[in-house]
């Protein structure tokens, strides 16, 4: 140590004998001539009481060490301030001591107690800190009170001394490894931590203590995939190298049916749903089948790559790159292409980053080439770049080369060879040689381009120039005969070493194309032989020898004197050299058998060399990492693991909390959001992020088509907060009002008793009630049911179930009953219509004629209407929604400052237009002032939409409700119809999107009919496209018959085809002979009247196979979707 | 991870070390000279060298290298995005990274350092935190710290690093409160000989300068969101809201901070905004040259094209340059061989011309190759790819705050071969 601090005292104090010296800092230089008394000086500072003295001291002296200045003899002096209270002479002792503990570690042990007392500060940031400045004092004796302190701070209340436990670990660690299982325990706990804070350093350590426990992430992997959002961006890195190592010990290779699928591609593809029945029997078959059945990603493989694809877009350099090598490295071939975009932007970074992106870039480009090749021009070469940029983008530019590109690349090539800059024009005729040889074409023109280049000034470019159409012509070289002529010419002129080597050895290779050339050549080079560099004599040599035994006659005399020559020589190799090949060729008594071989030695036909990039096989290196960029293993590398040939148990990654059971998307959504608040900081300082997060979670889920989009945003972020649990006042009055409402609708019920239930439980049912809105659709099928069933048996059903249902909604059981608000509105529904009261023509239910019963009352309604409105048939009419149809919200009342607006469609024909969905708006006025003229205005559609508005509402009276109907053609799309709806005061920006099930109408066919139309459709130009099955499990609730074509009915307007006999006696082509029950439905779809037909086959056991047919491949998928979800639950 | 930073000026001084786990003696830096004399230009020493028993992983940034060492494994980026941070602190701290700037402030470069990162691993680098930690010198308040005695350590305790949001200082207060953007785009661009486009594109950044008080919650929307291509956030930014609503919605940082930078759609044509012609041209005999350059406004969209500087890397055998400008100066420097030629604002009707003889070393053989111009201008209140805000928001904080948006076209790596 003692001989380091001197070196460094030295240095330190030579460079800064020519520094300017620091204006405030006369401690340092040439003021105070002697250390010694310098020294003094400043201990007598620091032993003086004056707080500002003591600073002074302490920044001069930091100051010293920042320049290297040995500063150690200062060690007591300033030892003694560590228990200073002032907060600024605290820290400036902590870096010294930091920095000097290590070599007087027994004065350093008196800080000790300062830092324990520390620990036990009620301020977290001190306890933080003291914990900081322990463990890193490298004293080898305080490593129990280390491992003590850090085991407390990992069960401390505050995340940021977990957070700082965290990076005690490897501290700790690299001070004294036999603390490696204790520590390993801590990591243990730690990983289970849940705040974003401390996951980024624990993986930190774990990485560095431990990174073959790769068992300690399974409980963890799902939590980190959800965190890694929200980690700080360093952790972020850390945490996704991490995981790519884990998911390749993990999840079986995503590309592994590659060659597979080229081969039998639509067997493969078709056949995929025969072969994934059920679970056990895949696991027992695995093995063997492994190859032959298709790949199916494990959800927490997929979860891993959508969440870290936002990372691309990170700020962070390093984030990108490491998402970008999780991509390469876990994605399936088809997606990793995401992060190319995001690669190619860095490099418009600091030039250190591109030269670190593009060896990456170098690497992928040699797997993916089709990855960049959109991006080739990002590659060009700026006459700016430094050089080994600019080698490193012509390694790339090569790598993309191909037949359709390797033109433009060959010109723009043309504009490098003439740069100054001459290694990089070497390095562009090299990357020439390498297309002309990867690519056939354009070998010939690459061969002349280069032998123009011969005739170019620079020696360094002909010389280059030589040895790449040396390599060349090894490929063809009796074509070019003519080349090696002119070749053989510029034996005069080169002077570069390697090229006059190249020459004389493509000379003495061909030298049968060049006969009358070739002995002249050796007599000029016998003549300058002694001058010669090394590797030239030597390849003089070799043409001597080849053309002794091809030509004696004209070249005995001038072998014999190169040889003679080449004896004498100093250098040892080219005198041995000269021996062997006497020995070889000139045939004397003495020489043995070989000679008789030498023309077989020396002529043999020569492999050419293959021109292949530096970076081939370098992407065994996890990408990114330091080992991949020197292309050598460094200290402390993890090798990424092999893919396993099967996956191990999946399982292991399931929490205790049952969060992730293979569910639908929604639901997981859901999930999340209800998750948030408990991973977020336990500070409670969630705050708007969060909050705003989780909002715009329901942002990204109106992708999924079939969600209620009814509402503004605003009121959707209100029902958000009321569910994340924040208890703002507007929420809690909002909350009671609606459960006055709730309680004002059903006066007469026997549940307005139960209404006055704690105000907690009922909080939760609104919760419920709201969540249940949003998943938006499991709760039809039972309203479905209690539309048909008489109102009072509903109202006890749904009694009964209400008192469990809170139970069961812990659960997470997605189908519940109907909720409130749906509730409210059959009832205040049959109140007001009384006229067309639906459960009138509800018979009995049974499952014969229940579907023709529903289809009958639709009608009839229509029917009805038709009859009572003949008159206003162009003013669209109003139709109270029947009981069995959703409400979805428009406009909340309190975004609409009073003016409440629901609809819901009616699947009545909407008679202005045939091609128009009706919808049903209701408007109800909150206000204690009456609204007038409501109407539409400025609707903004998406091409060939069209809006028929509803007629102006002049008056709506204060506290009064009314119903009218607007038509919209949604084109057969999803998509929503955006318009405001304008008060006389105020403009309401809404939008209506309609679940796929509304887009239809039924239509009416027979059972022939319906296996005719499916024929047709199957068998159609687009064989297959037109269909799409699924297998499910049916729910428990709807194993029956009846329940199915309820769901399914509730789900879209179809109607069933009534059939013969429940059992198949003639069974159709598709779905293959089944011989229980089927049920088939089929609607035309609203704007384009394209058939859709929906069959369900089910099977013993609860199975079932749902297959829809339809023209629309779009609205067929999602309406699989849809009834999938409806019959599952 | 970072074991040591050390940092080295142009002429080969060690004037900072800083260590982060046991001292590394500063012999280490050796092997960095030996590179750094290897590569000639300080552009060309590898990020990564490799020693013996190290990795160097170093920076070059305002003519200071920034040389960290490496013991393990590590992401080379990681460590060079960090080492980046730090001269932007520097930067932000300061005012601007130097030498001189580095040595005046040692205290506190080193009390940033220490920060910044622990055992290695970042700790702070967020520049609210380290700011709230360690105040950023002001000419005042050196003056009272001389005068006291105190020191620009903050009191209080960093209480931004424990909170959500850590890239926002706590309880800031303005009494006028402004939020401004800038919207600058830079045209890349290639032009060949004949002036044809071989390449271009745009890209931009936002930059903002928040001054507001409280915690408010901004919303930025776009005109046209769908013109950008590809785009990279500050972790402020709320990914899902830009993913759905193409809004950037956000808790801005206090102060200067780079809110996006984005890529412009590739289909878009560029539209460049200059063209130049160019002769130059070199005789065999004589040992001199000509050179002829125009320069012109092409697509502006009606602004002025300001700031246009043109810059040549003359080949080495230019001795001295004899020429007449007909707007602005130009300079020749005859040891770096750059010619330098600053026009200023361009005008519609006379185009500005350079014009006269080059003189060269006798008996060299003249260059093969014509250098190529490297083209600077700016063009004020225009984004050049048409990108426009629409407004901004916010929401939280009840005052009602000032709003800026300035827009300004740059050339980036601007060229035109010859």
């Amino acid at each position: 140590m003692s001989t380091t601090s001197a070196f460094n005292d030295e240095k330190g104090g030579s460079s800064s004998a020519g520094e300017p010296e620091y204006g405030h800092d006369p401690a340092s230089g040439g003021i105070f001539s002697s250390d010694y008394k310098r020294h003094d000086d400043l201990k007598e500072m620091l032993d003086s009481n004056k707080d500002s003295l003591k600073l002074e001291a302490m920044k001069r002296i930091v100051a010293m060490i920042a320049r290297g200045k040995n500063a150690s003899d200062l060690f007591p002096a300033v030892v003694k301030n560590v228990a200073c209270k002032n907060i600024e002479v605290k820290k400036l002792v902590y870096v010294y001591l930091v920095r000097y503990a290590e070599e007087q570690q027994d004065l350093a042990l008196l800080s000790i107690s300062t830092f324990q007392r520390g620990l036990k500060d009620p301020n977290q940031l001190i306890r933080a800190s003291a914990l900081r400045v322990l463990s890193s004092i490298r004293v080898t004796i305080i490593v129990p009170i280390m491992m003590l302190a850090i085991k407390e701070a990992a069960s401390d209340m505050s995340p940021y001394v977990r957070k700082t436990a965290a990076h005690a670990i490897p501290k700790l660690y690299s001070l004294d490894p036999e603390q490696k299982d204790q520590l390993i325990e801590v990591i243990e706990k730690l990983l289970a931590d849940k705040t974003t804070l401390v996951a980024g350093s624990v993986v930190m350590a774990f990485e560095e203590v431990c990174p073959e426990r790769i068992d300690l992430i399974h409980k963890n992997y799902r939590k980190l995939c959800n965190l890694l959002i929200d980690v700080e961006e360093w952790g972020q890195v850390v945490i996704i190298n991490m995981l790519t190592r884990y998911a390749r010990t993990q999840f079986l290779n995503p590309n592994i049916n590659e060659s597979l699928l080229e081969e039998g591609g639509e067997k493969a593809f078709y056949g995929s749903d025969d072969e994934d029945d059920d679970d056990e029997e895949k696991k027992a078959e695995a093995a063997a089948l492994a190859k032959r059945k298709p790949y199916v990603m494990d959800p927490d493989h997929r979860l891993l790559l959508r969440n870290t694809k936002p990372l691309l877009q990170s700020r962070n350099a390093a984030v990108v790159m490491a998402v970008a090598q999780l991509y390469f490295h876990l994605a399936p071939k088809a997606e990793v292409g995401v992060i190319a975009k995001a690669l190619v932007r860095l490099m418009r970074s600091h030039s250190e980053v591109q030269y670190v992106v593009l060896q990456n870039v170098a690497t992928m480009t040699i797997k993916r080439r089709g990855m960049f090749e959109p991006y080739l021009k990002s590659f060009y070469i700026r006459s700016t770049d430094p050089t080994q940029i600019k080698i490193l983008k012509l390694e790339v530019l090569t790598n993309l080369a191909n037949e359709t590109n390797i033109s433009t690349i060959l010109r723009e090539f043309q504009t490098y060879i003439k740069s100054m800059d001459k290694d990089f024009v070497a390095a562009t005729i090299q990357a020439i040689g390498r297309c002309a040889t990867n690519i056939g074409e354009v070998r010939d023109t690459c061969l002349n381009g280069l032998v123009q280049l011969l005739s170019n000034r620079d020696e360094l470019v002909v010389a280059e120039s030589v040895v790449v159409i040396k390599k060349l012509l090894q490929m063809q070289p009796e074509q070019h005969s003519d080349i090696i002529k002119h070749m053989a010419k510029l034996t005069d002129n080169i002077q570069v070493p390697m090229a006059r080597a190249s020459i004389l050895w493509l000379i003495g290779e061909y030298c049968e194309h060049v006969p009358k050339i070739a002995p002249d050549v050796l007599r000029k080079m016998a003549k300058s032989f002694t001058n010669e560099e090394d590797i030239v004599k030597l390849q003089i040599l070799n043409l001597a020898a080849k053309l002794y035994l091809t030509n004696s006659k004209q070249t005995k005399l001038l072998t014999q004197y190169v040889l003679n020559l080449a004896k004498y020589d100093q250098n040892y190799d080219i005198r041995d050299r000269a021996r062997f090949i006497r020995q070889l060729i000139v045939p004397t008594d003495k020489s043995g058998a070989l000679s008789k071989y030498a023309k077989k030695l020396f002529l043999a036909l020569k492999p050419a060399p293959v021109l292949e990039s530096p970076f081939k096989d370098r992407d065994h290196f996890q990408l990114g990492s330091l080992s991949h960029l020197l292309n050598a293993k460094a200290g402390g590398y993890q090798e990424l693991p092999d893919w396993p040939e099967s996956a191990p148990d999946p399982s292991v990654r399931n929490v205790e909390v049952p969060e992730w059971t293979k569910c639908t998307s929604r639901k997981e959504r859901k999930e999340k959001k209800v998750e948030k608040p408990f991973y977020s900081d336990s500070e409670g300082e969630s705050g708007p992020t969060e909050s705003a997060d989780s909002e715009s979670d329901t942002g990204s889920g109106s992708e999924s088509g079939s969600e209620e989009s009814g509402s503004g945003s605003e009121s959707e972020e209100s029902e958000e907060e009321s569910e994340s649990e924040e208890e703002e006042e507007d929420e809690e009055d909002e909350r009671t009002k609606k459960k006055k409402k709730i309680e004002k609708s059903k006066p007469k019920k026997p549940e307005s008793a139960e209404s006055d239930q704690s105000s907690g439980e009922e909080q939760k049912r609104n919760r419920k009630v709201v969540k249940e809105r949003r998943s938006g659709s499991e709760s039809e099928s039972e309203e479905e049911s209690e539309s048909e069933s008489s109102e009072s048996e509903s109202e006890s059903e749904e009694e009964s179930e209400s008192d469990t249902d809170i139970k069961k909604k812990k659960k997470a059981a997605p189908s519940k009953p109907p909720p409130k608000q749906t509730k409210k509105e059959s009832k205040k529904e049959t109140k007001e219509m009384s006229l067309l009261d639906l459960d009138d023509f509800d018979p009995t239910p049974s499952p014969q004629v229940t579907p023709v019963n529903n289809f009958l009352s639709s009608s009839l309604v229509a029917d009805l209407e038709g009859l009572s409105l003949t008159d206003t048939v162009l003013a669209p009419t109003t139709i109270a929604p029947s009981s069995s149809v959703r409400m979805y919200e428009l406009l909340h009342r309190i975004t609409g400052e009073g003016l409440a607006v629901e609809y819901c469609f009616s699947r009545q024909p909407f008679s202005p237009d045939p091609h128009m969905v009706a919808v049903q708006i209701q408007f109800t006025n909150n206000t204690s002032s009456e609204s007038k003229s409501l109407h539409i205005e400025d609707p903004k559609l998406q091409s060939g939409m069209r809006i028929k508005e509803f007629p102006e509402i002049e008056l709506l009276p204060a506290g009064e409700s009314v119903n009218v109907v607007m038509g919209i053609d949604f084109c057969d799309s999803t998509q929503a119809a955006n318009f405001q709806l304008c008060t006389h005061t105020r403009k309401f920006f809404v939008s209506i999107q309609p679940p796929v099930g509304e887009l239809m109408v039924p239509a009416f066919l027979t059972e022939n009919e319906f296996k005719k139309e499916q024929e047709t459709l199957l068998h159609g130009q687009l064989m297959g496209m037109n269909e799409i099955s699924e297998k499910l499990n049916l729910g428990e609730k709807c194993q029956s018959d009846h329940a199915i074509v309820e769901r399914v009915t509730a789900k879209a307007n179809l109607s069933r085809v009534p059939c013969g006999s429940e059992k198949e006696n003639s069974p159709p082509l598709p779905p293959p002979p089944v011989s229980s029950p089927v049920s088939r439905f089929a609607g035309k779809t609203v704007s384009s009247g394209s058939l859709v037909l929906v069959t369900v086959a089910r099977k013993e056991g609860g199975g079932a196979q749902l297959t829809v047919n339809c023209e629309k491949m779009v609205i067929g998928t999602m309406l699989v979707k849809d009834i999938l979800q409806a019959l599952t639950q | 991870m970072i074991h040591s930073l050390f940092l080295i000026n142009n002429s080969g001084d060690i004037f900072l070390e800083k260590h982060w786990k046991s001292v590394i003696s500063r012999s280490v830096c050796d092997y960095f000279f030996e590179a750094q004399e290897k590569a000639g230009e300080p552009d060309n020493v590898p990020p990564v060298i490799r020693t013996p028993h190290h990795y160097l992983i170093n920076i070059y940034r305002e003519k200071i290298f920034f040389v960290s060492v490496i013991q393990t494994e590590v992401p080379p980026l990681f460590v060079i995005e960090f080492l980046h941070r730090v001269a932007e602190m520097f930067q932000d701290y300061f005012g601007e990274c130097s030498e001189v700037t580095i040595k005046d402030n040692l205290v506190i470069v080193y009390e940033l350092l220490e920060e910044m990162l622990d055992n290695g691993f970042p700790l702070a680098t967020e520049s609210n935190i380290l700011k709230e930690m360690i105040k950023p010198p002001t000419i005042l308040r050196s003056m009272v710290n001389t005068i006291t005695g105190s020191s620009n350590l903050g009191a209080t305790l960093p209480t931004g690093q424990l909170s959500t949001i850590p890239w926002r200082r706590a309880d800031v207060k303005y009494t006028n409160n402004e939020a401004y953007f800038d919207v600058v785009e830079e045209i890349d661009a290639i032009l060949d000989k004949s002036g044809t486009t071989v390449f271009a594109e745009i890209q931009g950044v936002i930059d903002a300068c928040v001054k507001l008080s409280g915690m408010p919650d901004l919303t930025l929307s776009f005109m046209n969101p769908r013109l950008l291509d590809d785009v990279s956030f500050h972790p402020c930014v709320r990914f899902k809201r830009w993913e759905s609503e193409r809004v950037l919605s956000f808790i801005p940082p206090d102060g200067n901070f780079r809110l996006m930078s984005y890529h412009v759609n590739a289909q878009n044509l560029v539209a460049i905004p200059v063209y130049v012609k160019q002769n130059i041209s070199f005789f065999e005999s004589g040992s001199s040259g000509r050179l002829d350059i125009t320069v012109g406004p092409k697509q502006t969209m009606g602004k002025t094209v300001e700031c246009v500087l043109v810059t040549i890397h003359m080949p080495k055998v230019v001795l001295s340059a004899n020429l007449t400008a007909t707007q602005g100066t130009y300079t020749y420097d005859p040891v770096t061989k750059i010619l330098v030629w600053d026009i200023g604002k361009l005008n519609q009707q006379k185009l500005p011309n350079l014009k006269g003889s080059l003189s060269l070393q006798s008996g060299a053989p003249k260059p093969e190759e014509n250098p190529s111009l490297n083209i600077d201008l700016k063009i004020q209140q225009l984004a050049i790819s048409g990108l426009k805000v629409n407004r901004l928001d916010m929401y939280v904080e009840k005052y009602k705050p000032f709003k800026g948006v300035k827009y300004v076209t740059k050339a980036g790596k601007f060229q035109v071969r010859t």
